[in-house]
């Protein structure tokens, strides 16, 4: 076979095989992307890619290799670029509309990040609610995304970043730390702070090649004041973190927008917007983020109320989800959930926050009446 | 293709000095080896299948070192990257082969008649007998690289060469995929099941991916015989039994291979080979025999003596745990190997384990009786 005249590369070769002598088992899966993939689909995609060289068996490994997890369900595919999302929509339109709640290729999404849209939020209650923080990604236009960067592109993307966040001033003056060449007090400091991410170890990233080179040009900076802070190349090219104790989701939120806006309007001035589209909203690494990409959360106690039969029912009404406090993947310790809302895709950023203020409150509400003694029947909520 | 980034259409929009690996934290044979200059001349360079420098050296650059052995930090994704990129394989195989030279030639002997003595290695100090190797089929793309249409026909060709293997040979395949509990329980009892790689070095070059598709274990009804396919090389192949008789688990290794080839040539897909490198494998170490001939042998007296170590190096072998490589050793057992694998043939290396083995034995009974070693102490092989 290599003694074809046509001169192979990684695409053609594999076009030597039919279809069906390259489709992926997928017998035993259970995630998004094998929910969706058929031998006809994988057929008509398998010879295309993106101008940046990323392909179907690119988008899907991480589905293949993962077949399922136990708590949540998987998406199983990434992009590895902003055009792979088009290239490879006969896939990941589908792949959207399931995880996003029927969201179809001609919908519009809606952003706004204006604060002052959002009603109240400044006043939970610090008794039960310990912490606040909204997070987000960002990705630069121009570049590929984390699974298919070239070292040179994570730096281009590093090095853009530290300029943009270096003139960052007021409330949001801060500092960068590499990750590769941090002082062992640095590292100490960030870990106690909760800041420091490491390299993943989740077969679901390192399967998808983000990962690779690590820790070459990856960062995190954050403010003098320890509220607002920014991964830089970790799963997205960006992660933007606003986050402090106690209830005041109104405050976290104002900070968030803000910092957002200027770091947004940092990198236009050196000649790079943020990937996104009328459709699609933020276009980021993994499907289950785009639109907003933002999940606005609180940790809370809600020792009674989460032991009630009504509690799955309650979030899910309210369009709410959790978690253990140590992020996705784990579980509560103590009665201390992780609330945050559902939806990325289909709702703004202003209505995303509304929805968990809004909730909290009520979740709050509820526990105290449990802890009363009391029944919490007609505070149940209609489906958001 | 381990992964995307290494076929990026726009790697070359950037310069030599942004694309080129921070390698200063790093201690494997690549990192030792690549110069700016060498990654500036190759990476617009593929092999016919689409193979870059960047898929030959992602596992290098993830993995800055091992805290026991000097890795070699780069890979194979087909035959031709020994040729495309020999810039890089050649000072890499000559650093992690003692020397070999790109001009030099490799002996290929596996004619077990040629070994002398190996049937009577003490059963009380050598507790087993083992020969490994590797075979990769020409046509298709290694491990790092190949596609899933390639793994299976290569799992296909493997099933049907075995499956017409008779006598000692005859035996069963079990695909890792379907394989039902009870028989799993049996292969791990048999410490014949391998799993998925955990092993960051393995990971990173890509070769785990559509884990466990096309993977399987094939072994005689003896289990002494036993071909892995498609773990980090095309074939694995193994002879194996308990005791000290290395002559008979070399002479059914040898007879097992030539058999194996010969169906494979048949169907026009021979072992990839040439007078150069020998046998062409994923792993530039492995190049050569890719033979590891080894025993498990009891030499807890001779292990804590000073004079160990150099005893090893100057009988040309290696020491490892008995849990094989990355491993230590468990009461005073080791795994005793062959340190070479390129510029000596089969025979050589398996008669290097066998007159190295019954002399540590002889040492190690010495030292019991409370004597003296030093006239026993051997020159430089």
């Amino acid at each position: 076979r290599l003694k074809q005249k046509k001169k192979m590369n990684h695409v053609t070769l594999k076009m030597n095989y039919s279809a069906e002598q390259e489709f992926p088992d997928l017998s035993k899966h259970n995630n998004h992307m094998a929910k969706v993939l058929t031998p006809d689909m994988y057929a008509g995609l398998r010879d295309k890619q993106t101008p940046s060289g990323f392909t179907l068996d690119d988008v899907i490994q991480t589905g293949v290799d993962n077949p399922g997890h136990p708590f949540i369900m998987t998406v199983g595919c990434v992009a590895g670029d902003e055009e792979t999302y088009d290239v490879f929509k006969d896939l990941l339109d589908p792949v959207i509309e399931d995880r996003h709640g029927g969201y179809k290729p001609t919908d519009k999404h809606k952003t706004d990040l204006n604060s002052d849209n959002l009603q109240g939020g400044d006043d939970l209650d610090p008794n039960y609610v310990l912490s606040s923080r909204v997070r987000t990604g960002r990705s630069i236009r121009g570049f590929c995304l984390p699974p298919h960067c070239s070292r040179g592109e994570r730096r281009g993307i590093e090095n853009l970043s530290i300029e943009a966040l270096s003139s960052l001033d007021g409330d949001l003056k801060g500092k960068y730390y590499a990750l590769r060449n941090m002082t062992d007090e640095e590292q100490q400091q960030l870990i106690d702070d909760h800041f420091l991410f490491d390299k993943p170890v989740s077969p679901l990233l390192l399967a998808s090649g983000m990962a690779r080179d690590w820790p070459d040009a990856r960062g995190i900076w954050h403010n003098d004041n320890k509220t607002f802070l920014v991964w830089v190349n970790e799963e997205d090219h960006l992660r933007v973190i606003s986050m402090q104790k106690g209830g005041n989701m109104r405050e976290v939120f104002t900070r968030f927008c803000e910092g957002l806006t200027k770091i947004e309007g940092l990198f236009k001035e050196k000649g790079h917007e943020f990937m996104w589209n009328e459709h699609l909203g933020y276009v980021l690494t993994c499907p289950s983020n785009l639109g907003t990409g933002l999940r606005a959360g609180v940790h809370v106690k809600l020792p009674n109320l989460s032991k009630h039969e009504s509690f799955g029912e309650v979030l899910k009404r309210l369009r709410l989800q959790k978690r253990g406090t140590g992020g996705v993947d784990t579980a509560a310790v103590g009665g201390v959930f992780d609330i945050s809302n559902a939806d990325r895709l289909g709702f703004s950023e202003v209505e995303l926050v509304q929805m968990v203020v809004d909730g909290v409150q009520l979740l709050v509400d509820m526990e105290k009446r449990l802890e009363g003694g009391q029944s919490i029947s007609d505070l149940m909520p209609e489906q958001k | 293709m381990p992964f995307g980034n290494t076929h990026n259409n726009f790697k070359m929009n950037y310069k030599v000095e942004e694309e080129f690996p921070e390698l200063s934290k790093h201690n494997n044979h690549m990192a030792k080896v690549l110069t700016k200059d060498m990654y500036a001349k190759l990476r617009d360079k593929q092999t016919p299948t689409g193979f870059t420098v960047d898929d030959v050296i992602q596992t290098g650059v993830d993995n800055p070192g091992h805290p026991f052995i000097m890795t070699v930090g780069c890979v194979a994704g087909d035959e031709e990257s020994y040729d495309v990129f020999k810039d890089l394989f050649d000072p890499v195989i000559s650093d992690r082969h003692g020397g070999y030279k790109p001009s030099d030639k490799h002996k290929t002997d596996l004619n077990f008649e040629n070994l002398k003595g190996g049937d009577d290695l003490d059963p009380n100090y050598v507790l087993s007998s083992r020969v490994r190797t590797g075979r990769s089929i020409k046509g298709y793309a290694l491990p790092p690289h190949n596609s899933r249409g390639e793994r299976r026909a290569v799992e296909k060709l493997s099933v049907e060469a075995l499956n017409s293997l008779d006598g000692e040979f005859k035996g069963k395949y079990y695909p890792l995929k379907s394989m039902t509990d009870a028989e799993q329980e049996q292969l791990i009892a048999d410490h014949f099941l391998f799993d998925k790689p955990v092993s960051p070095l393995l990971l990173a070059a890509g070769m785990a991916r559509d884990w466990p598709d096309a993977r399987g274990i094939w072994h005689n009804e003896n289990k002494t015989f036993l071909v892995w396919v498609n773990e980090e090389d095309h074939l694995r192949v193994i002879s194996m039994q308990k005791g000290g008789n290395m002559k008979e688990v070399f002479k059914r290794f040898c007879v097992g291979l030539q058999r194996i080839e010969e169906i494979f040539k048949k169907h026009n897909h021979g072992f990839m080979w040439n007078e150069h490198l020998g046998y062409i494998l994923t792993c530039p170490s492995n190049l050569g025999t890719g033979l590891r001939g080894g025993v498990h042998v009891k030499l807890p007296k001779l292990s804590t003596h000073a004079k160990f170590e150099e005893i090893l190096t100057r009988l040309r072998l290696q020491k490892r745990g008995t849990g094989g490589v990355d491993t230590a050793s468990v009461g005073g057992v080791f795994d005793i190997s062959n340190a070479d694998r390129i510029g000596s043939s089969e025979v050589d290396q398996v008669q290097c384990v066998v007159d190295g083995v019954k002399l540590m034995v002889e040492m190690e009974k010495k030292l019991e009786k409370g004597e003296a070693i030093d006239s026993m102490i051997p020159a430089q092989k």
